[in-house]
């Protein structure tokens, strides 16, 4: 292989976030209303009253509007891996290969069965049954985001495996540990939380809508007051698993959470800034202050990360320029040390090739030493290992605030629907409707934070996104990009007008 | 529900599909995006690159650590 064509990289990694920020917009709203619909049928069914009944159908028919544009999008990013990314693929097909084998069987016997039976069953199955196959859809699309959310915490924290120079694969050797890593459940945990509250602000967003409008009214209130519920409990399970995601940065990503934070310089006893606004134009040892406005908490950023309020926390320049008191190595040791190991690694394959055995194992011993470090032989210089800060500061930022507020309008619904007050407050309504596009735009930065935030890694400090591309034209990428570009956009469109239509119609018309 | 036979299975989707309403405009927009995507898009355009360009997997584990190992500037 000759020089890495970035063109190429780079097509590829826009291409690839646009397909997972598109298929990002349907997934959060199906996690969050499938349990929705399980929670309205529940009532119907214990209550056995018309009207909830009307509601469930109502908000499963939106369910399946944004189910039906949704599916089948992700299958996309599958494609692309094989083509724009095919030494990534080649390389963790071991580890991703049982994790997405179990979503696949997943999938479909659930869309298969108990799908059919939520749209199809109302007048042939049983209360109990149609109850029970709501239930499992709820449960069965949570599970299926499991594993590819176990997939991704691979990716930033890779555990249970060993690479093997044979094959050039990184191979399973426990998948307990994959499964059960720190960063995967925090992950899965964060993410599924984020969505119920997704898909909360979506029943509020249309029920606030109505009762805006002064129509369908006691069935936006009904589906207030239960959305508010468990947008509350799920708000607050969200801050709780953010707070344990963040934790686990600070131990295996220091330098993400460096960057999300707007941390140069580490210290102990480490302030987080509530609020602040980056130098523009800082790098890395320019010597610049990092903000050129902001207000911090004293310590806060210790107690999150480490859960003391002295502890040491690591700035970017410490993770690049090293810090001996603290014991961390610098970048520029590491990136010899990988260089050493790709250099062994070639040594090995090429005396394997010559029938060399001895030449052959002291290659291997060799590169085992340095193996830990191999991904930054590929770097060009230190700086290269640091993510874009302003992308993630704010982006992270974004979503703390988001998720603050959304807990304080979910208070603020529940006491109005206590007290029978919310018809008469249309600021609340207001804030109501626009509650889901604030959430949905967090649930997508959270995205950018976790992934724009591992950059320049594909796989944390094994693999550089730049080795993870095929080595194919630029131009190919591009015109893919544009194609899924026009496809997107069409997509979306009959989205957004089959669901305005619908909620046009409202429940009477389901 | 009472799902005894094949027959009353195929009857249950049968008769489900039937009465749609909505579904029907989604089922052709999921078809035609299966369509697009499967026999367009994932025949013309996203080879498998590995499997298209090498026939076991020796040569392409041997074409990966190719690209590992070429590609590194010592700086």
């Amino acid at each position: 292989m000759g020089e890495i064509d970035l063109g190429t990289v780079n097509w590829a990694r826009a291409q690839f976030t646009l397909t997972a920020m598109y298929h990002w917009l349907f997934v959060p709203i199906t996690l969050g209303l499938s349990f929705l619909c399980a929670f309205f049928e529940t009532i119907y069914v214990r209550t056995g009253k018309q009207e909830w009944k009307n509601l469930t159908k109502f908000w499963m028919t939106l369910f399946g509007i944004n189910f039906a544009i949704g599916v089948a999008t992700g299958i996309i990013m599958e494609f692309e891996f094989g083509t724009n990314w095919s030494n990534y693929s080649w390389m963790v097909g071991d580890i991703f290969g049982a994790p997405l084998a179990i979503e696949g069987i997943v999938a479909f016997f659930l869309e298969a069965t108990f799908f059919a039976v939520m749209f199809f069953g109302w007048e042939r199955a049983s209360k109990g049954f149609h109850l029970f196959s709501t239930w499992m859809v709820a449960i069965g699309s949570n599970l299926s985001a499991l594993w590819i959310l176990i997939a991704n915490g691979w990716m930033q924290l890779p555990v249970g495996m060993a690479f093997n120079p044979d094959s050039a694969r990184f191979e399973m050797e426990n998948i307990w540990e994959v499964i059960f890593s720190s960063v995967a459940v925090a992950k899965f945990t964060h993410t599924t939380t984020s969505s119920f509250v997704v898909g909360s602000c979506f029943v509020i967003a249309v029920s606030s809508w109505y009762l805006l409008k002064g129509r369908h009214v006691d069935m936006a209130k009904k589906s207030i007051a239960v959305a508010s519920v468990f947008g509350l409990l799920s708000g607050i399970a969200t801050a709780i698993t953010g707070d344990e995601s963040a934790f686990a940065n600070g131990h295996y990503q220091p330098m993400k959470m460096a960057g999300y934070e707007g941390l140069y310089k580490g210290s102990k006893g480490a302030d987080i800034v509530a609020l602040g606004v980056l130098t523009s134009g800082k790098k890395v040892g320019d010597g610049q202050e990092p903000f050129a406005f902001e207000i911090t908490l004293p310590k806060g950023l210790s107690l999150l990360a480490k859960r003391e309020l002295n502890a040491f926390v690591p700035g970017i320049e410490d993770l690049v320029y090293g810090n001996e008191e603290e014991g961390i190595m610098p970048a520029a040791e590491k990136i010899a040390k990988g260089k050493l190991a790709i250099a062994d690694l070639a040594a090995y394959k090429a005396a394997g090739k010559a029938g060399d055995e001895t030449a052959k194992a002291e290659a291997l011993e060799r590169f085992t030493v340095n193996q830990p470090y191999m991904g930054f032989g590929y770097m060009d210089s230190p700086e290269e290992i640091v993510p874009p800060v302003a992308s993630i500061y704010y982006s992270f930022h974004y979503m703390v605030y988001a998720g603050t507020a959304i807990i304080l309008l979910m208070l603020l619904l529940l006491r109005s629907t206590l007290k029978n007050t919310l018809v008469d407050q249309k600021w609340l309504q207001v804030f109501g409707v626009f509650s889901f596009f604030m959430m949905l735009l967090s649930s997508e930065f959270g995205w950018v934070v976790a992934e724009v935030g591992r950059q320049p890694w594909a796989i944390q400090d094994m693999l550089p996104v730049k080795m993870a591309t095929t080595n194919i034209a630029s131009g190919n990428v591009a015109a893919t990009f544009f194609i899924f570009l026009a496809l997107f956009t069409v997509l979306m469109i009959a989205e957004v007008k089959i669901m305005l239509k619908q909620i046009n119609i409202g429940p009477e018309g389901v | 529900m009472t799902l005894h036979s094949p027959l009353r299975i195929y009857r249950f989707y049968r008769d489900g599909f039937k009465r749609m309403t909505v579904g029907r405009t989604l089922w052709k927009i999921i078809l035609i995006k299966l369509f697009v995507m499967f026999a367009v898009l994932k025949l013309f355009f996203f080879p498998n690159y590995l499997k298209t360009n090498f026939s076991n997997d020796q040569q392409r584990a041997d074409h990966v650590i190719e690209q590992l190992t070429g590609s590194v500037k010592n700086n």
